[in-house]
């Protein structure tokens, strides 16, 4: 009797832990879509933004400016935080070097995104003169690089040792293990690892404001300064403009559903190679 | 073709733990050597000690010499070069999760270089034969991942991924421990029919399972090696009576 009834209320206080946790995602996405969808159209992804009054305008350039500062951020941040992932586990493990990185990207993971903005600002965007596209890549690309970095560590120092030992004892080098054996183990996790970095800098505005700093225009050129979707969203919500306001909300819908939809799409490229009964 | 092995005054580490003192012992080519003891005794690090797995642990030393063939492993080659001479098998099966059966049983080729397609193919089917795997697995040598095959299955494709390397030395450390016995007895039949080619070392807490496939039999205690000699000897008529006390199950 005791045992079904600690049974029943654990269960029950799981399934409240996965509403909980499902909840404001659900709420979030259903508020937008009733607050976005409405000001959809195909306009909003090929015209560029119009001045205050005229109707019509879209946001064409801020998807093509995201989609352009999160390449350039993922060209910096994955293959850094990959490869400093795989230093901590597998070559480093134990040195006073690998500790010093752990720590330095754990730091790097807490420094509020404003601050990352203003330190690239001083750096790239003050002796250069000018903001540019290519210094917003660089500011998501730094941000990105302590959670890929952690999570591949994390997840190489998952794979078995007896994985390893098989590699050796085949009279394989130990690099070539490590690449071809302990990483291909391992990268459904890291792979994971880096959709979470992409997904949380997408979103990311603060960053942009001293960097990328947003255009009215169409550019994409990386010397220039470029648009961004949550720039522009940050920009519209701030407005006195009813139009604008719903702009925002569908620029918010939209960005939302572009970053499912790349987590999706890759999952399901990387997903494609696995073998009947891997793990 | 198996070469013998000769042991001279080996000894073994980990960090303080002398773990193996002083072994010394010749191990026939062409034939199967089971090493049997108690556990901690000392007899996988022994074997790991013959293909240089001991020192891939941080912590871990040895002295003495091993001579496989005309070689000194610890004095005329590195380390990655002997493991691709002497092959082993470990306790628990454990074959490449993310690849298939096919590349399981090539990586040790491929992952040294070895990129001829067609020869590949033929040395794949020939080791998967030589662990009488081939018959189970033919239709699904590239659809199926290793980690998908039952236990023994599993067993047998670590024993191909071993043989297809060409070594002259295969190591079992306890092959047949985590299996059933309608497995074991397949690694056991495996093993009678693998060591017309290569020389076999055989790690086994069962006693019956060194009667069974081995010519010879050492009784390790303590990190010590107690008796060295032909296996029908060792389990009719030990000479010492610490073997003796392990074999009638008096202790271990």
């Amino acid at each position: 009797m005791f045992r079904e009834l600690t049974d029943g209320v654990v269960t029950g206080l799981a399934m409240l832990a996965t509403v909980v946790v499902v909840a404001p995602l659900v709420a979030i996405f259903v508020y937008l879509i009733y607050k976005g969808a409405s000001s959809l159209s195909l306009s909003f992804f090929t015209r560029l933004p119009r001045p205050v009054g005229e109707a019509g305008g879209g946001m064409a350039n801020a998807i093509v400016g995201s989609a352009i500062l999160l390449g350039i951020a993922s060209l910096i941040g994955v293959p850094v935080g990959i490869g400093g992932g795989i230093f901590l586990a597998e070559f480093g493990r134990g040195t006073k070097l690998a500790d010093a990185i752990r720590f330095t990207a754990d730091v790097l993971n807490g420094v509020p995104s404003i601050v990352m903005g203003i330190a690239i600002y001083a750096l790239i965007v003050v002796p250069q003169n000018h903001f540019s596209a290519f210094s917003g890549g660089v500011a998501l690309g730094i941000m990105m690089i302590p959670t890929v970095c952690r999570t591949t560590e994390e997840m190489l120092l998952m794979v078995p040792h007896a994985v390893r030992e098989a590699a050796l004892a085949l009279g394989v080098p130990n690099w070539r293990s490590v690449l071809s054996i302990t990483v291909k183990t391992a990268s459904p996790g890291i792979i994971t690892g880096c959709m979470l970095a992409f997904a949380r800098v997408a979103g990311e505005t603060a960053p942009l404001i001293f960097t990328a700093l947003g255009n009215s225009f169409w550019s994409t050129s990386l010397n220039q300064p470029i648009a961004a979707l949550p720039l522009q969203i940050w920009v519209y919500a701030q407005s006195p403009y009813e139009d604008w306001h719903r702009l925002a909300w569908a620029g918010a819908l939209v960005l939302i559903i572009l970053i499912v939809t790349a987590v999706s799409l890759v999952r399901y490229v990387t997903s494609r190679g696995v073998l009947k009964g891997a793990s | 073709m198996g070469v013998g092995i000769e042991v001279i005054n080996l000894n073994a580490w980990y960090g303080t733990n002398h773990s193996l003192q002083d072994v010394n012992l010749n191990m026939p080519g062409n034939h199967a050597t089971a090493l049997i003891g108690p556990s901690g005794c000392g007899k996988s690090t022994f074997v790991r000690c013959l293909n240089r797995m001991h020192e891939t642990n941080p912590i871990a030393r040895v002295t003495g010499t091993v001579r496989i063939g005309d070689l000194d492993i610890y004095e005329d080659c590195k380390p990655v070069e002997i493991r691709r001479r002497v092959g082993m098998v470990f306790q628990r099966p454990n074959p490449f999760p993310t690849m298939s059966i096919y590349d399981n049983v090539a990586a040790g080729l491929k992952l040294n270089g070895y990129s001829n397609h067609r020869a590949l193919d033929e040395i794949v089917e020939k080791s998967l034969k030589n662990s009488a795997l081939w018959d189970e697995v033919k239709d699904d040598l590239k659809k199926k991942s290793g980690a998908s095959l039952s236990g023994g299955q599993q067993q047998r494709l670590c024993i191909a991924r071993a043989l297809a390397v060409d070594p002259e030395v295969l190591l079992m450390d306890e092959p047949a421990s985590a299996l059933d016995p309608v497995s074991t007895s397949k690694i056991e039949d495996l093993i009678f029919q693998l060591k017309s080619q290569y020389t076999i070392v055989i790690v086994t807490h069962n006693m019956q399972q060194a009667a069974r496939v081995a010519e010879k039999t050492g009784f390790f205690l303590n990190g010590r090696m107690v008796e060295f000699d032909s296996t029908h000897k060792i389990f009719t008529n030990p000479s010492d009576k610490r073997t003796e006390d392990y074999i009638t199950g008096r202790f271990g």
